[in-house]
């Protein structure tokens, strides 16, 4: 079932199959979809086994930056230590909007493959993190945690298996920053949502110091689904071509489309396809000037290299850009590229956690440089002013948000330079702007 | 952007003095405390319950919560100061967050933020009405991108809210 729209056939809703149904958000509802039995038979299972199950399906983390899930897991050894799952669902890279669907209608899925994971990484805690915004999505995942409780699929005992599982939601309290694992972990600590300087990794010291294994909402979500039908049903799910990226994703569409909403696919399913008859195309009688096809952290695409583009991590990273959160944000020919990509640098600018200094400082120079050029203030020096500075926030910082910034900002200027040209007065040159101008007379 | 009108709406009036972590509040505090390892990871949801509370978190509300677990005043205002979420302020009854962020500003979230300054009388961001009802502030992507525009009314978040819905929407509130 879809959601808003009804499903597409040419969607392959794994995830997304019960979006739209309010019966499958309760535990009587999921248990009548088989809900839980994954569950029951992964308690009785070894966490190995379990991980070479998700290793050999090729299921990828789909919260960005795409690292097998069964080898993150398989960094989790049985020391003795006290390990923590960490269910990343502060969801809030602009443009996406997934993991709040699966929350508001399947809370019970993401139950059930948080406590796979948990079990499967030798970890008796998880704590799901959900941005402070998603009041509904939190309001029904604790609903699903607090049935679960009741019915002794969590708790000390769960499902009578003998092991403990239990799962606490946190509330988030509005940070952008926050999605970024090792910020989110401070974050659920008590601190100010500050990445940490990686290493050492979560696996080794994360949450409290312990080992922790941090997966994003859908991910987990795709777990029961793999163990139930195998490795091999869920490679089946993708183009063949291309073994790499397998299964089903999610992508979240918005902006200036006919029929926005969240559509899954099976990974490698062609974007000119997926643009113009899943989605409608560009509202009625204008078209399609940029499309960002993984969040707004990944670089802009034209129609035409999206029209050219297959939809999993290798192919829209051939396109140039990346496949990141699976957030489609579509521009259409009315949109100022130069207003839109000045209000994207504004939203990181926010964002910044303001530790690092190409961080801070680059994202409140870029936002200056972008307005006054959209304000047709600008100079021609202003451009290579703009890729300085980006330079100077790519690959430097301690996470990436400032790269972030600086990736709309390069790939603009690139594609769409001529836009940012025509705001700049014709010879406009130093001596024109008031402060430096020589005084006269 | 400054929050530093005073609402009248009787948050902060009443009971501004007496603890926030007593009866049902302490027991919900203490059974949080028994779900982390440390004292200092139940200070995001004790800052919630301050507000849910008080309607803001005051410094009042920040040192209460230092005392019960065991940080200093200060360590506490550099976490509130983080978060967006936690009003440093009181505001209006009714809290409006228009999402203007990319994907809602290419459909338009700029006019529906007009749209409520004005029929809000608010006329400035971070402004509260002089009746006390309402403030309104822009806020970075609320994750409903393929609802634009979404807006947030204190713990409620309405989905397509356009600039001609607005009157309506505000007429349906309390």
């Amino acid at each position: 079932m879809g959601y808003p729209h009804p499903s597409h056939p040419r969607e392959t809703p794994v995830i997304s199959k019960h979006f739209g149904d309010a019966e499958a958000r309760t535990l009587a509802g999921w248990q009548a979809h088989g809900g839980y039995d994954v569950l029951r038979q992964a308690l009785a299972t070894d966490p190995v086994e379990i991980q070479n199950v998700v290793k050999e399906s090729g299921l990828r983390g789909r919260g960005g930056a795409g690292f097998p899930t069964g080898v993150k897991w398989s960094f989790m050894k049985p020391d003795g230590k006290t390990h923590y799952l960490v269910i990343n669902a502060d969801e809030s890279e602009p443009g996406t909007f997934k993991d709040r669907e699966i929350m508001r209608w399947t809370p019970h899925q993401l139950v059930e493959g948080t406590a796979i994971a948990a079990h499967a990484i030798y970890a008796e805690t998880a704590y799901i993190y959900i941005r402070g915004e998603y009041t509904e999505p939190i309001a029904r995942v604790r609903e699903a945690v607090r049935e679960a409780y009741a019915a002794g699929i969590l708790g000390a005992n769960a499902m009578g298996s003998g092991k403990r599982v239990d799962v606490h939601v946190h509330k988030g309290a509005g940070a952008y920053i926050c999605g970024e694992e090792t910020a989110l972990m401070n974050s659920l600590e008590g601190r100010r949502g500050n990445p940490r300087i990686k290493p050492p990794f979560p696996a080794v010291a994360g949450l409290f110091a312990q080992p922790t294994t941090i997966n994003n909402v859908e991910t987990v979500c795709a777990v029961p689904h793999v163990l139930r039908h195998g490795a091999e049903w869920y490679k089946s799910l993708s183009s063949p071509s291309n073994p790499k990226s397998t299964g089903t994703k999610l992508f979240s569409v918005c902006g200036n489309v006919a029929k926005p909403g969240n559509y899954e696919v099976g990974m490698g399913f062609p974007m000119k396809d997926f643009l113009w008859d899943l989605c409608g195309g560009p509202p009625a009688g204008r078209e399609f000037k940029a499309i960002i096809p993984g969040g707004s952290s990944v670089p802009i695409l034209t129609p035409e290299e999206c029209a050219a583009a297959v939809m999993d991590y290798e192919g829209i990273q051939s396109a140039g850009s990346l496949l990141g959160s699976g957030g489609v944000i579509c521009f259409d020919d009315t949109q100022d590229m130069v207003r839109q990509i000045a209000r994207l640098a504004r939203f990181y600018a926010h964002e910044s956690c303001a530790q690092c200094t190409q961080c801070r400082e680059g994202t409140a120079w870029t936002v200056k440089i972008l307005e006054r050029i959209r304000d047709g203030e600008g100079t021609m020096k202003d451009l290579d002013t703009l890729l300085e500075i980006a330079d100077n926030m790519t690959g430097k910082t301690i996470c990436v948000l400032s790269d972030s910034c600086a990736t709309p900002v390069v790939s603009g200027l690139k594609k769409f330079r001529h836009e940012f040209e025509a705001k700049i007065p014709k010879n406009r040159s130093m001596a024109m702007i008031p402060d430096l101008a020589p005084a006269t007379a | 952007m400054s929050l530093h009108t005073m609402a009248p709406d009787g948050h902060t009036a009443d009971h501004a003095d007496a603890p926030v972590f007593a009866g049902a509040r302490r027991a919900e505090l203490d059974e949080l405390l028994t779900r982390y390892p440390t004292k200092m990871a139940a200070l995001l949801p004790a800052l919630w319950m301050v507000q849910e509370e008080r309607g803001w978190v005051s410094p009042e509300g920040m040192e209460e919560v230092a005392r019960v677990l065991d940080l200093t005043p200060a360590y506490v205002k550099g976490v509130v100061t983080f978060y967006t979420m936690y009003h440093q302020h009181p505001v209006g009854q009714h809290f409006v967050q228009v999402c203007t962020t990319t994907p809602c500003n290419v459909c338009g979230a700029e006019d529906v933020v007009t749209a409520f300054l004005r029929e809000t009388t608010c006329g400035e961001l971070g402004v509260t009405s002089a009746d006390g009802r309402y403030t309104v502030v822009e806020v970075e992507c609320l994750g409903a991108c393929g609802f634009a525009t979404p807006v947030m009314i204190n713990e409620a978040l309405v989905e397509c809210v356009s600039v001609d819905s607005v009157k309506d929407l505000l007429a349906g509130l309390d």
